[in-house]
């Protein structure tokens, strides 16, 4: 198991309960007793460290390196999943995984960041960041879900769009800006949901739907707490304030109605129980698409333009 | 055709009648260094007389510049707000009071509606504006571009967004992000009733104004020498960890890797405008 630094305390009591266990396995003592009590206190303690967690903290569980990704989830909750490659131009973005599976027999369109277990697969998958061919791969499946009446499901998980040479020379901006647009009026369901990491543009390009929703311990703003610490503090040290004063966090995101929902997490996080959180989640999708299924696309589309349009807070002045 | 006639006649009418700065004053260019009248390089479009610097102006430079006289500004009494009580080294809601004082502008963008030509095609303008806090794009900026979207499908006008930006308004945050999906999704209404959008991008158009309405002009244009990107070269640099090579983007390598229609000299951007706009049509 990895622990965040938050989570010494509980990593603490591991350590005895090892020891614990340990001393028991040797037969010397019986320890179960004191095994069952130092679980429960584990349990206990877990579960309020989780109740208080501060902004920051959401933002390292959201980084957490055993959360699941997106080829987790879809293994978890679809069925029949074949992944489709490549942006039929110039490449194929390995930071941006898509296919089309089966949920509950019938055909959906998935799309997701995905980020790698181990370093290998870290540097092969980019950190999750994509290239314009990520959202041009994602873009042409999406027409192609539209075209034959496929829900689009996403997944959002990015430290950020790919900030590279070529990146910027085969038009990242474009790429996202077009996707933003596309979205804005796909002739089909689109499901968001952030299970990672929601930065800038990068989420964005995924993640314009019908319905967009964040995990428990996940993060969605315009920019990352040391991106934006760097900025406007002009220093690297001050991420914690600045994760503070974005109010990043699913309830805050919710509360401005700039998310459309929170999904739960197992207790310790996503991590802690990648079959659980994929229940819940396979769960949410059903009942959303049931519900979505339900309205004619031309009042979907509408519904969702004016969602948009009515984001943002600002004072009008009588004239 | 009497095209390029006009293209010849109307380089010189715009700046003539703007006498507010005291002339005999110096402009000294930034990137030549060379020093000219204030006069000379207000009729020269406020570009550089002795090297053709685009200097940043501000969206009441460009109304004068684009459209015909007796234009009107439109939704000047949306402003910014600091609802998320934000404050790094210091309170946005200070931040916005500065601006607002220093340019006496309302926000980073204006809208105007009006004509061009002499056809007088009926044109509404948003422009940003960089003095106000970097041209950064916020609630206000969106919801003016969202209105200035509804007014030109309301009043049959073509829409011209000239973008100068730094990007998002981070004292927004997730709002500020919010402003790419909602002046996009808004742009496709536009496109839906068939009027025409071109985006001109100037000195320098970068983040999320770029990865939003910037880049999605019926036509894409821009002024020599802008800087054009999504990310900062700061940024950039640091994570390729080398120099940049010259001349990366700019709006002449933007145009050389496809993103743009052409690149226009200030002194050739209304009699341009008012010939794409014509061939585009407003119907
Ligand atoms: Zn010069």
């Amino acid at each position: 198991m990895v622990f965040m630094d938050f989570e010494k305390p509980i990593a603490d009591l591991y350590d005895q309960l090892n020891k614990l266990k340990e001393m028991d396995n040797q037969g010397e003592m019986d320890m179960q007793e004191m095994v069952a009590t130092l679980e429960k206190k584990i349990e206990v303690e877990r579960e309020t460290l989780y109740k208080n967690l501060t902004s920051w903290q959401r933002v390292q569980l959201s980084r957490h390196p055993e959360r699941p990704y997106t080829l987790d989830y879809i293994e978890r909750i679809f069925t029949d999943f074949i992944e489709l490659h490549g942006d039929r131009n110039v490449k194929d973005d390995k930071a941006i995984v898509a296919g089309m599976a089966k949920l509950d027999g019938a055909p959906v369109m998935i799309i997701g960041h995905q980020k790698g277990h181990n370093t290998k697969e870290r540097q092969y998958r980019n950190f999750g960041m994509a290239n314009p061919e990520g959202y041009r791969k994602a873009l042409r499946l999406m027409r192609l879900a539209e075209k034959f009446n496929m829900p689009v499901i996403c997944f959002i998980d990015t430290p950020g769009a790919y900030p590279g040479l070529e990146a910027e020379d085969r038009g990242q901006a474009e790429a996202i800006a077009r996707n933003i647009y596309e979205m804005s009026q796909l002739k089909t369901i689109i499901l968001c949901y952030i299970i990672g990491e929601g930065a800038s543009g990068g989420a964005l390009g995924i993640g314009v739907g019908d319905r967009v929703y964040m995990l428990e311990n996940t993060w969605y703003t315009v920019i990352s707490p040391e991106n934006c610490s760097t900025i406007l503090w002009r220093s690297w040290d001050y991420k914690v304030k600045a994760a503070e004063a974005l109010k990043l966090t699913p309830e805050h995101m919710f509360e401005f109605n700039l998310v459309d929902g929170i999904v739960s997490e197992p207790l310790g996080g996503a991590h802690s129980d990648y079959d659980a959180m994929a229940a819940i989640l396979k769960k949410h999708i059903s009942t959303n698409l049931k519900e979505l299924a339900k309205e004619g696309h031309k009042n979907m589309i509408k519904r969702r333009i004016e969602k948009y349009r009515n984001m943002g807070k600002f004072r009008v002045l009588e004239s | 055709m009497s095209w390029f006639k006009r293209l010849k006649e109307g380089i010189q009418t715009t700046t003539k009648n703007k006498k507010e700065t005291p002339d005999g004053l110096w402009y000294k260019c930034k990137e030549c260094k060379e020093a000219s009248t204030m006069k000379e390089f207000r009729e020269n479009f406020y570009k550089c007389p002795k090297c053709d610097y685009h200097a940043r102006i501000g969206s009441k430079e460009y109304f004068s510049i684009i459209l015909n006289p007796g234009y009107t500004e439109l939704f000047t009494n949306i402003v910014s707000e600091d609802f998320l009580n934000f404050v790094d080294l210091k309170p946005y809601k200070d931040r916005l009071d500065e601006a607002q004082k220093k340019t006496k502008l309302v926000d980073a963008l204006a809208v105007a509606t009006g004509h061009i030509g002499e056809f007088n095609i009926p044109l509404t303008i948003a422009c940003m504006d960089f003095a106000f806090i970097g041209g950064s794009m916020g609630s206000v900026v969106g919801e003016k571009i969202a209105l200035a979207i509804e007014y030109c499908i309301k009043h049959r006008t073509a829409l011209l967004i000239i973008s100068k930006s730094g990007g998002a308004r981070m004292m927004e945050s997730a709002f500020s992000l919010m402003q790419l999906a909602k002046t996009s999704a808004m742009l496709t209404l536009l496109s839906d009733a068939g009027l025409p959008y071109i985006s001109l991008m100037t000195d320098p158009t970068t983040g999320g104004v770029t990865a939003s309405f910037a880049m999605l002009g019926d036509l894409n244009i821009a002024e020599p020498k802008a800087l054009i990107g999504f990310a900062g070269p700061r940024v950039i640099r640091e994570t390729i960890k080398r120099d940049l090579p010259a001349g990366f983007q700019t709006s002449e390598s933007t145009l050389e890797n496809g993103f743009l229609d052409a690149i226009v000299n200030r002194k050739d951007l209304k009699n341009t405008l008012e010939n794409m706009f014509s061939m585009l049509g407003v119907k």
